[in-house]
C-alpha cells in the first residue's frame, strides 16, 4: 500500500517538474498589457481564430480520411502489397512539414515546373486559368495532413492488431458481416487510439509555425510569433500561448467527457488474431490506391524532389554532416528514451492510483505540445537560468570558481524542452496501450504480492511492447525534427541536421538545404524499420 | 532488447561527453558569440580569423528575438561576448534591453561612417543592406516609378507583390516612412499598397522576384542581394528569372521627405554587457569590420559594404549607385512597435 503511494508522490513530482515551462508561461497572464490586447483583439484576433479553427478542423478531417483507412486495411485485410505498404505508410512522418511545404512549393507554384509546363502547353499566362493556390489555407491543410496521417495511422493500427479474435467473432457469430464488425466493434474499440493519434496531430498542427508563416496564413502561432518578434514583446506572446493552451484544455476535457465512463479494455491474453479479410477483384485495387495515395504524396514526390535538388543543384555534403548527423541522432534517441520511461512510470502511476492530484499533473505536463517550440524554450531557460544562477552562488560562496551555465547552457537544457515537448506523444501511445490491458492482471499481480513496479515490470511492460516502441518511435522522429527549441536552447558549436535546413532554406537556398532534408528523412527510417520488424516478429503471418 | 540496451547506453555515455565537452568553453583566447546571421554567412569569417589570431569563436546561431531573450534571462552568468544581428532595430532594442555595453572603438570610429554606428558604441554596423523597388523590365517603364509612396497610387492596383509584414525588413520600412510622413500618411500608404497587392503576402523576398519574373505582378519591394544571388546563380532557371528584373532606386528627387533616398538598413554587432572576453571580442569586431571581411561580404552575399572605398560585386554594380535615406537607425528600433499596429490595422498580412 505504501509503496503505490509513493509512486503517486514521485509522479506528481515528476509531472510537476515538467509542467514547470509551462507553470512559466501562465505566469506572464498576471503581467497582461491591456493597450496592446485591444488592439490585437481589434485587428487581428478574429483573423488568428477563425483560421487556426479552419485549420484544425481541415487537419483533423484528412489525418482521420488518411489514417484510419489505410490503418484498417493494413491490419484487418489482405491483399498484395500489403506488407510493405503497412511500413512504407509510416514513411510521411520523417518529413517535416516546413520541408514538405517548400518542396510543393517549388513544384506548384505559378514559377515552378508545373504551371510553366502548363503555360507553355497552352499559351495561357498568369492569371487566364485557374490552379490550386498552394500558398493558402487549404494548401497548409494538405499539406499538414500528409505528414501528420501517420500518427494517427500508427496508433489506429497499433489498436487494430491487438485486438483480440473473440470480440470480432462474437460480433459475426452475432450475425453481423465482417465490414458491419469492423464499423461497429472494431472503431469503436479503437477510439481511444484513434483520438489519441489524432489529438496528437491537431497539437501538433496548432504548434506548427514554419509551414503557415511560409504560406502566410495567419493563425493564432503565427500571431505568436508576431507578439514576440513584431512586438518584442515576450509578455504578451507568453499570454496569447496560455490563451491556445486554455483552449487545447477545453478540447482535451470535450472529448473526456464525451467518452465519459466508457471502458475500453480487451482481453490481453488473447495472443492469435483474426484471419485477414481477403479481399478480391476490384477491391484489391481499391485498397492499394487508398494506400498509395499518402505514401506518393506525403513522401515519394516530395522525397524525389528534394533528392534532385541535392544530386543536381545543392553544393556537395561536407564531412560537418556526419558530426550533425550524429547531434541528432543522439539528441533523439536520448530525448526518445527519457520521454517514455517518463511517461510509463507516469501511466503507470495513473493507473495504480487514478486518484485527482496525479491525473490532474499528468494532464499538465502533457499539454507542452500543443504549445510552439519557441515558447518552451522560453518557459525552459527561465527556471533552469534561475537554477543556475542559484549554483553559481552557492559555488562561490563557498569559493569556488563560478561553473558557468551548467543547465541551461548545456544539452540538459535541450533534452529538458523535449521532454516537456514531445511528453503527450509517449503518453498518448503508453496510456491507449496500457488501457487495453485488463485491471485484473493487476490485481492477480497484486494478489500474488507483487509491487507495483515489479507488476509493470514483468505484466505491462512486455504486453504493451508495441506501444512503448510506437511511443519511443514518434519522440525520436519528432525531436529529429524539431527545431524552435534546438535553435534557442542549443550550447555553442552544437548544430543538428534540422537547424542546418532551417538556415539555407530560410536564407532563401532550397536546393542547398535539400541534402540535410533528405538526412533527416533517412535518419527517421531507422526507427521506423525497427519498429516494423519488431510488430512483424511478434505477429507471424 | 539486451542490444537495444547496449546501444542506449553507449549513446547515453558519448552525450553526457559532449555535454562536459561544450559546457568548458570558457577557457583563455576565445570569443563567444551568439548571431542572428545564418552560420552560411559567418562562419568561413570567424574561421577566418580564428587562424589569423589563434582566437577561438565559438558560436550559437538563432533567431535575434530569442537570441535576445536568451541573453536577458542569463543575464550577468551569460558566456557571449559578442551579439550580432540582421537589423539595426534589433541592435536598438538590445541596447534598449540593457544587454549590451558601450564601447569606443577608436579605429571603427574613424572608418565606419557615423549614420552606421550607435553614437554611444553600443553597437556598430557592419554591412549594408538596400531594399529598394524591382520592376519587371518588359511591363514596366522606369518613368512610371517614382517613390515608394507612389505604389499606392491607382495605377498599380493589381500589380504589385509583397512580402508578409512579419518580416522584419519590412517593418523596419515602414518603422522608417513612419519618420518621414508621420503615422497617419503612413497607414493610408499601406493601406494603398495593400488594395494594390494582387495576392496575400506569402513567402520571402526571393519569391516576391519569382512573382514579378512569371508575370503575377508587376512592381516588389526587396533587399537586393536576393536579386544579385539569383544573377550570380549557377542555375539557367534563376538567371532567366533575373533577366527579366531590373532594380528602381526610389525617392531619389525630388524636395523634402520625397527626396529622403532608398530605404536600408544595417547588420552589425554590439558587446554583451557581461561579456568575459573583451579583448578577444574587440579583435573580432574590428576583424569583422576590417578590408577583407568586408570584401568576402560584397563578394559572398551581395551587401554593401560600411568602408569606403571597398570593391563591390559586379551585380551590386550593376544595380547602380544610390542615394540612401540619411535616417538615424536607431529609429528603425523605436518606430517598429508602431509600425507592426499599422500593419495589423492597415491588413498588411
Amino acid at each position: 500500500m505504501f509503496k503505490s503511494h509513493g509512486l503517486s508522490v514521485f509522479a506528481v513530482v515528476i509531472a510537476a517538474f515538467l509542467s514547470l515551462p509551462i507553470i512559466v508561461i501562465v505566469s506572464y497572464l498576471v503581467q497582461a498589457d491591456g493597450v496592446l490586447w485591444r488592439h490585437l483583439y481589434e485587428t487581428v484576433l478574429s483573423d488568428y481564430l477563425i483560421n487556426s479553427l479552419l485549420l484544425l478542423l481541415g487537419v483533423g478531417t484528412g489525418v482521420l480520411l488518411l489514417g484510419v483507412p489505410t490503418a484498417w486495411l493494413t491490419s484487418m485485410c489482405s491483399f498484395p502489397g500489403r506488407r510493405w505498404l503497412s511500413w512504407a505508410l509510416l514513411l510521411p512522418l520523417a518529413m517535416p512539414a516546413y520541408i514538405i511545404a517548400y518542396t510543393y512549393t517549388g513544384l506548384l507554384d505559378f514559377a515552378g515546373p508545373v504551371q510553366t509546363w502548363f503555360r507553355d502547353l497552352t499559351g495561357l499566362s498568369y492569371g487566364e486559368y485557374w490552379f490550386f493556390e498552394i500558398r493558402s489555407l487549404g494548401g497548409a491543410i494538405v499539406m499538414m495532413s500528409l505528414v501528420l496521417y501517420p500518427y494517427v495511422y500508427l496508433m489506429a493500427r497499433a489498436a487494430f492488431l491487438e485486438q483480440s479474435v473473440s470480440s470480432i467473432e462474437v460480433g459475426c457469430s452475432l450475425g453481423y458481416s465482417r465490414w458491419r464488425a469492423m464499423w461497429s466493434l472494431a472503431l469503436p474499440m479503437a477510439r481511444p487510439a484513434i483520438i489519441a493519434g489524432l489529438s496528437l496531430a491537431l497539437m501538433e498542427t496548432l504548434a506548427d509555425y514554419g509551414t503557415v508563416q511560409y504560406f502566410g496564413v495567419s493563425t493564432f502561432t503565427t500571431g505568436i510569433f508576431r507578439t514576440f518578434y513584431g512586438y518584442g514583446d515576450t509578455a504578451a506572446a507568453a499570454q496569447l500561448a496560455a490563451s491556445l493552451l486554455a483552449f487545447v484544455i477545453l478540447l482535451v476535457m470535450l472529448e473526456r467527457y464525451s467518452r465519459r465512463r466508457a471502458q475500453y479494455h480487451s482481453a490481453a491474453e488473447s495472443r492469435a488474431r483474426a484471419d485477414l479479410i481477403p479481399l478480391r477483384g476490384s477491391k484489391v485495387g481499391i485498397a492499394i490506391v487508398i494506400c498509395l495515395v499518402p505514401l506518393m504524396f506525403g513522401f515519394i514526390v516530395p522525397a524525389t524532389q528534394l533528392l534532385l535538388l541535392a544530386v543536381f543543384e545543392a553544393k556537395p555534403l561536407g564531412w560537418d554532416f556526419v558530426g550533425l548527423a550524429w547531434n541528432s541522432f543522439s539528441l533523439a534517441f536520448l530525448a526518445a528514451i527519457v520521454a517514455v520511461t517518463l511517461a510509463i512510470i507516469l501511466s503507470y502511476a495513473k493507473r495504480s492510483k487514478p486518484i485527482k492530484p496525479v491525473r490532474t499533473a499528468i494532464a499538465m505536463a502533457g499539454f507542452g505540445y500543443a504549445l510552439p517550440g519557441t515558447i518552451i524554450a522560453i518557459g525552459v531557460l527561465i527556471p533552469l537560468a534561475w537554477m543556475d544562477h542559484g549554483l553559481i552562488a552557492l559555488f562561490e560562496s563557498a569559493g569556488w570558481d563560478s561553473p558557468g551555465l551548467l543547465l541551461s547552457g548545456s544539452l540538459v537544457a535541450l533534452l529538458f524542452a523535449y521532454t516537456v515537448r514531445f511528453l503527450a506523444v509517449a503518453l498518448g501511445s503508453v496510456q491507449s496501450g496500457l488501457e487495453k490491458i485488463k485491471p485484473s492482471l493487476d490485481h492477480a499481480g497484486r494478489s500474488m504480492g507483487h509491487s507495483p513496479l515489479a507488476i509493470l515490470r514483468k505484466i505491462h511492460v512486455p504486453l504493451m511492447r508495441s506501444s512503448i516502441l510506437t511511443a519511443v518511435l514518434i519522440v525520436f522522429v519528432d525531436v529529429l525534427k524539431e527545431l524552435p527549441a534546438t535553435l534557442i536552447l542549443r550550447p555553442f558549436n552544437f548544430n543538428t541536421m534540422a537547424v542546418r535546413v532551417y538556415e539555407l532554406a530560410s536564407d532563401e537556398r532550397l536546393a542547398d538545404a535539400a541534402p540535410a532534408a533528405i538526412m533527416i528523412v533517412l535518419v527517421g527510417l531507422i526507427p521506423v524499420l525497427m519498429l516494423h520488424a519488431s510488430i512483424a516478429r511478434r505477429r507471424p503471418r | 532488447m539486451r542490444s537495444f540496451n547496449l546501444i542506449s547506453s553507449l549513446i547515453l555515455s558519448a552525450v553526457t561527453a559532449s555535454i562536459l565537452v561544450v559546457t568548458s568553453v570558457q577557457a583563455s583566447g576565445e570569443v563567444n558569440v551568439y548571431s542572428a546571421r545564418k552560420e552560411a554567412l559567418i562562419k568561413p569569417l570567424l574561421d577566418q580569423f580564428s587562424n589569423t589570431t589563434g582566437i577561438k569563436v565559438n558560436l550559437i546561431t538563432g533567431k535575434a528575438d530569442a537570441l535576445l531573450k536568451r541573453l536577458q534571462v542569463e543575464g550577468s552568468a551569460t558566456p557571449a561576448d559578442l551579439f550580432i544581428t540582421v537589423d539595426a532595430g534589433r541592435l536598438h532594442r538590445a541596447k534598449e534591453a540593457g544587454v549590451l555595453k558601450p564601447v569606443f572603438l577608436p579605429l571603427l570610429e574613424k572608418t565606419i561612417p557615423k549614420e552606421l554606428r550607435d553614437n554611444a558604441g553600443y553597437w556598430y554596423g557592419l554591412t549594408l543592406r538596400a531594399r529598394p523597388i524591382i520592376y519587371a523590365k518588359d511591363r514596366v517603364k522606369p518613368a512610371e516609378l517614382s517613390t515608394y509612396e507612389a505604389l499606392a497610387g491607382a495605377q498599380w492596383d493589381g500589380r504589385l507583390c509583397l512580402r508578409s509584414s512579419q518580416s522584419v525588413y519590412n517593418q523596419s520600412l515602414v518603422a522608417a516612412t513612419i519618420d518621414a510622413l508621420g503615422a497617419k500618411a503612413t497607414q493610408s500608404w499601406i493601406e494603398g499598397m495593400v488594395k494594390n497587392l494582387v495576392k496575400a503576402p506569402s513567402g520571402g523576398d526571393t519569391d516576391q522576384l519569382k512573382a514579378v519574373s512569371a508575370g503575377v505582378c508587376d512592381v516588389t519591394i526587396t533587399n537586393t542581394y536576393y536579386l544579385a544571388r539569383l544573377i550570380n546563380s549557377s542555375k539557367k532557371a534563376d538567371q532567366s528569372v533575373a533577366a527579366k528584373l531590373a532594380v528602381f532606386w526610389p525617392n531619389q528627387s525630388g524636395s523634402g521627405v520625397l527626396g529622403r533616398g532608398a530605404h536600408f538598413n544595417v547588420s552589425g554587432a554590439g558587446f554583451t554587457k557581461y561579456g568575459k572576453n573583451p579583448k578577444q571580442a574587440q579583435a573580432l569586431l574590428e576583424y569583422l569590420a576590417s578590408e577583407s571581411a568586408q570584401v568576402w561580404y560584397a563578394d559572398i552575399n551581395n551587401e554593401y559594404p560600411v568602408l569606403k572605398g571597398v570593391e563591390i560585386s559586379s551585380a551590386l554594380k550593376s544595380f547602380g549607385d544610390y542615394k540612401m535615406d540619411p535616417i538615424d537607425l536607431e529609429i528603425l528600433g523605436q518606430n517598429n512597435r508602431q509600425a507592426v499596429q499599422l500593419m495589423d490595422r492597415a491588413g498588411w498580412k
